[in-house]
């Protein structure tokens, strides 16, 4: 890696982070609607990974979404005009916070049924398989995915027919508010994937360049032919599960001993310890990347509302087939 | 013209669009080795190979949850749910994300697939097995629900399944393989969301669709005996629906009864009654009638299920009712 | 408890009533039998009763409005009472909600169709009409009284056949005696052969007599019991005007080629503009001869026939005789015919010519005088200044009603029709 790629990684994260904070502020002010679940804590998990993956591997999440877009690519205008409805958003004001997609950087969208992408990112694998294709499909769901039907049935057909999937779980400790320990029978959850016979590892969330690593080397691994891997990353959301959450799950002691591990501060340090980049070039790239989610801000807020025909379109291809 | 059962015609189509086009393949429970449970697959397994006929371990989500994303790529899948009571297990993947992809994502994903799979009962399989609740699964914008009652319609509308852009749910009629009808001979596609007038009569309109058009045909033969000509107008697909050849049946005959296996509340004569007396209300000149399954889990004991199951004799004494 | 009053039926034939005057007004006491309301019917200002003691709650219809019979036109109540109390909510909306604002101008009464529909307001007295939707669609088409029919569908519904029964009776409409086709220009096909196995036998077949049918049976009794019928048969010449009609149908477009029974009805026509006695009915002790010539053509239905009315057809241009008689007929064929339709014929023509008939008698649609029976026109063998030659022939039978004229009158009538008809250029003037 190069010092640009180090500083580009740091710049997707505070990108991030400053979006989703303004998205709270405008949600506090009624211009975003339904659900809105925050990323914050959760940055490196997907910045790693997707920061090696192949413009041909595939991406595909569950609805804490926002990061993933932005690592996938898209921009914060668009991501932004879509959690304000608008259409110029992404999936055109029709998705919202929870369905963000953009098919042309192989983004296939955030999905809002909990476990109900797995079986789908088996077949986008399955479609590569079929087409000769040599692309790994990369699938990010939650610890509480684990325990639905939908995540052992994509995790046997993905070993059944060997399938090129890197399954990632973001072990965040809670679904919703129940605790993993409260939730499922195994609270290691990489070892579900041994019920699979499917290689496992587990990494620390909260560090970039470890999730990077790891997944750098099972990427690679997939892409020899290895078939489906499994990998667990333990990681902590620092706000509720979506806005006006109670939070009496967890105390604010634990929130706050997560907090000191923020993975930015992590990486800031990082790239300081290791003479990668200076403070002043740090700030510059905060500046840069506030810059970026204001400008994606105003850009959200001037845009058009769906047009009233709009309401009827996209129902069907055709209707006459 | 081939005189051929509904099960070649199916097999045809099928075998068909896979030799017209490498993108589509079959996944499903036993579809490969098998041959098919309901046996329109056999031959396809040593023609086409394991990677186009693909064997499915049973995981009914999976299976249809996997051919979207195969689809979402562009591939054509033909997936298959051994019967219509397994699709339970698959519903979020059939209505909340096959259904949803193109609009909810801004019109960018497009699912061409194809879930085939059987309904209805009649062959004693006990409450959970014979079910026939397809208009469950037409409630859904964004799905297309095709129900065919002829050989030629199920070639015909399985083709233009095949080669639609958006996912289709294509219900056959677990007691309707060996029925016999007139094919056309070659390709030929019957477009997905027409309704067809089956049998011309001017007295009743009999709105009807897959195994109750052969009811509702020998009913009607059984009635022109007595002078009454009964116009039968078969749906074909349940979603869209296609209510003009219905409307301008009634508007002729005035009377309408609306004939369906599977059971009447909230059912597909609930629909096209609703519908008909939104739009031809000046036209009817006695209510509505529908027939259909009684309102019981289907029972084992043979004369019970077919106490329950509409029977040509039901349909006759409905027609004679709003005569 | 509440109670509301309906604008009164005052007379059978009775469908809606001006409120002319309240004599109340709103929180006046009233006792039963005490008057509430002047009401004018098209035959009169009639007082109406209040059918209850109490206070007068609320007027629903001002002064000078046209409302229908069962429209509630006032609620009462107990003194103190209120309304929402007094009177189910729903029946207190739906009450106030057919209140009928007074009309700018005052409304007449051809202004049926924006009024609330008797039986939907008939819902709120208990005294709702069954009616099948086409039924009531037909009768609101042909401003029929529901509640004048009799239903014969399921629990005495109103159905199709009930009101088309009563439209196929109404005196203006009533049939003649044979089926015909106002002068289709084609010959009619002949009915396909079949034949029946061979040891086959066929059983009786007991029909029941439907209102149609039953209808041109008894008027048809009727007419020949009490009608003195004769008949007076002539030939004519039609060659000329077989020609002419060929000349003007070459210059008019498919759909309004003339008939040759649009030119028998013009010729009829101003025949009969020079013979009043047979444009005429014989009405109790008078004779009436009508001052309007308006020919009655008979239309073959599905299940009987009907008799549409070319109105003034002496005065009418042929192509105007023409299109009205392509619209009335199709009108009747599809049950949909109109009042003007099928009222007010002063003499009938029935023409069977299509069929290859070659002289038939018709039976007198009462009242009218007479009846023209119509052949087929026909190419025959002539002979003309002792030349055998080939002509253009056509018969025709007038059946007259000898109470009103004579066998010398009616032969001069046919005479001078053939005046017209053999010299077609006097149709077209």
């Amino acid at each position: 890696m190069d010092k640009k790629e180090y500083l580009d990684l740091y710049y997707q994260m505070v990108v991030i982070r400053r979006l989703e904070e303004r998205a709270a502020e405008l949600y506090q002010q009624g211009k975003i609607g339904g659900f809105l679940h925050l990323y914050i804590g959760q940055e490196a998990v997907s910045t790693g990974i997707i920061s090696v993956r192949r413009p041909e591997d595939r991406v595909i999440t569950a609805y804490r979404d926002h990061g993933v877009a932005i690592n996938c690519g898209v921009s914060a205008k668009e991501v932004m005009a879509e959690l304000l409805g608008k259409a110029t958003g992404c999936s055109k004001g029709k998705g919202g916070s929870m369905h963000l997609a953009d098919v042309s950087k192989n983004f296939w969208g955030g999905h809002a049924i909990v476990g109900a992408h797995l079986p789908i990112a088996a077949g986008l694998a399955l479609g590569d398989v079929y087409q000769n294709q040599k692309a790994v499909t990369i699938c990010m769901f939650g610890d509480g995915a684990t325990n639905i039907g939908f995540f052992h049935e994509a995790l046997n057909l993905s070993k059944v027919w060997n399938l090129p999937v890197l399954w990632v779980c973001e072990n965040n400790k809670y679904g919703m508010g129940t605790a993993v320990e409260r939730a499922s029978a195994v609270p290691e959850i990489a070892l579900k994937a041994d019920a699979y016979g499917m290689k496992r590892d587990q990494v620390d969330g909260m560090d970039v360049i470890k999730v990077r690593e790891v997944a750098a080397r099972m990427l690679e691994e997939i892409r020899s032919g290895s078939g489906p891997q499994f990998l667990e990353v333990v990681t902590y959301r620092f706000r509720g599960h979506s806005m006006g959450d109670p939070e009496r799950y967890r105390t604010s002691d634990e929130v706050r001993k997560w907090q000191q591990d923020d993975p930015i501060g992590v990486y800031h340090n990082y790239l300081l310890a290791q003479g990668i980049a200076t403070e002043d070039e740090l700030q510059k790239t905060i500046r840069e990347a506030e810059e970026e989610v204001e400008e994606a801000v105003r850009f959200a807020e001037a845009s058009p509302e769906p047009a009233p025909e709009d309401l009827y379109k996209h129902v069907y291809v055709s209707e006459t087939c | 013209m081939a005189r051929i059962t509904m099960r070649e015609a199916i097999s045809q189509a099928l075998w068909e669009e896979m030799e017209r086009d490498p993108k589509v393949f079959i996944m499903g429970e036993e579809v490969g080795v098998w041959g098919g449970t309901y046996a329109v697959t056999r031959g396809f397994y040593d023609h086409f190979g394991p990677d186009r006929v693909r064997d499915t371990p049973i995981s009914e989500a999976a299976i249809v949850g996997a051919a979207i994303g195969a689809a979402l790529v562009g591939l054509r899948p033909v997936a298959e749910i051994m019967t219509i009571n397994f699709a339970f297990v698959a519903m979020d993947h059939i209505v909340n994300e096959a259904a949803k992809f193109h609009y909810m994502f801004g019109g960018q994903m497009v699912v061409p697939l194809v879930i085939r799979t059987v309904s209805g009962g009649g062959r004693q399989l006990g409450a959970t097995h014979s079910q026939t609740p397809d208009a469950i699964f037409a409630h859904f914008p964004g799905l297309k629900v095709v129900a065919p009652g002829t050989p030629a319609d199920a070639k015909g509308l399985l083709k233009a399944a095949i080669r639609c852009d958006d996912p289709v749910f294509f219900i056959e009629h677990a007691t309707l393989y060996q029925l016999r009808g007139e094919v056309p001979e070659g390709d030929f596609t019957i477009p997905i969301g027409q309704s067809k007038v089956q049998r011309e009569g001017r007295d009743v309109t009999i709105v009807t669709y897959s195994k109750m058009l052969d009811t509702s045909l020998k009913a009607a033969e059984e009635l022109t005996r007595e002078g009454i000509e009964v116009e039968v107008v078969d749906l074909r697909t349940l979603r869209p629906l296609d209510m003009k050849p219905v409307l301008e049946s009634v508007k002729k005959t005035n009377r309408a009864v609306i004939v369906e296996e599977g059971w009447k509340s909230y059912g597909v004569g609930a629909e096209v009654a609703a519908r008909i007396y939104e739009e031809a209300f000046d036209f009817l000149d006695a209510p509505v009638k529908r027939v259909a399954q009684v309102e019981v889990p289907l029972p084992y004991n043979r004369t019970l299920e077919q106490m329950a199951l509409p029977q040509v004799k039901d349909v006759v004494q409905a027609v004679r009712e709003v005569l | 408890m509440a109670e509301i009053v309906t604008m009164p039926k005052l007379g059978f034939d009775m469908a809606e009533g001006t409120l002319v005057r309240w004599l109340k007004a709103e929180g006046e006491p009233v006792t039963k039998g005490e008057i509430l309301a002047e009401i004018e019917t098209d035959k009169a200002t009639v007082e109406v009763e209040s059918t209850h003691s109490g206070v007068v709650h609320r007027l629903l219809v001002e002064a000078g409005t046209v409302v229908p019979v069962g429209t509630p036109i006032a609620i009462i109540g107990a003194p103190g009472e209120k309304l929402e109390e007094s009177l189910p909510s729903e029946k207190a909306a739906e009450a106030v909600e057919k209140k009928v604002p007074a009309p700018e101008p005052p409304q007449t009464a051809e202004m049926e169709p924006t009024l609330p529909q008797p039986e939907t307001v008939g819902a709120l007295t208990g005294e709702r009409v069954k009616a099948s939707p086409l039924a009531r669609r037909i009768a609101r088409e042909h401003q029929l009284d529901l509640r004048q029919i009799q239903g014969t569908g399921p629990g005495g519904r109103i159905v199709r056949r009930d009101v088309e029964a009563v439209l196929a009776a109404q005196p203006e409409a009533v049939p003649s005696p044979v089926s015909a086709l106002p002068g289709e220009a084609a010959p009619s096909k002949p009915p396909e052969v079949s034949w029946l196995p061979v040891g086959q036998v066929s059983e009786d077949q007991r029909l029941p007599v439907d209102r149609l049918r039953g209808i041109i049976a008894r008027r048809m009794v009727e007419s020949k019991q009490q009608v003195p019928h004769f008949y007076i048969t002539r030939e004519y010449d039609m060659r000329a005007l077989m020609d002419l009609r060929k000349a003007l149908n070459a210059e008019l477009p498919e759909d309004q080629k003339l008939s040759v029974n649009d030119f028998i009805i013009k010729a009829v026509a101003l025949a009969l503009r020079q013979f009043p006695a047979l444009n005429a009915a014989l009405v109790g002790n008078e004779i009436v001869r009508y001052g309007h010539v308006n020919i009655g053509v008979a239309v073959a239905l599905e299940n009987g026939l009907m008799t549409v009315v070319c109105r003034d057809a002496d005065l009418k241009p042929l192509r105007l005789i023409s299109q009205e008689m392509k619209e009335m007929s199709a009108r009747a064929r599809l049950g949909k015919v109109r009042p003007e339709d099928i009222e007010g014929s002063t003499f009938s023509i029935s023409n069977l010519g299509m069929f290859g008939v070659e002289h038939f008698i018709a039976i007198i649609n009462p009242p009218e005088a007479g009846i023209l029976a119509i052949g087929a026109v026909r190419e025959v063998p002539v002979v003309q200044n002792g030349v055998l030659g080939i002509g253009t022939r056509m018969k025709a039978t007038l059946s007259a009603d000898h109470r009103v004229t004579d066998g010398a009158e009616a032969a001069r009538f046919m005479q001078l029709l053939a005046e017209f008809l053999e010299h077609p250029l006097r149709l077209v003037l």
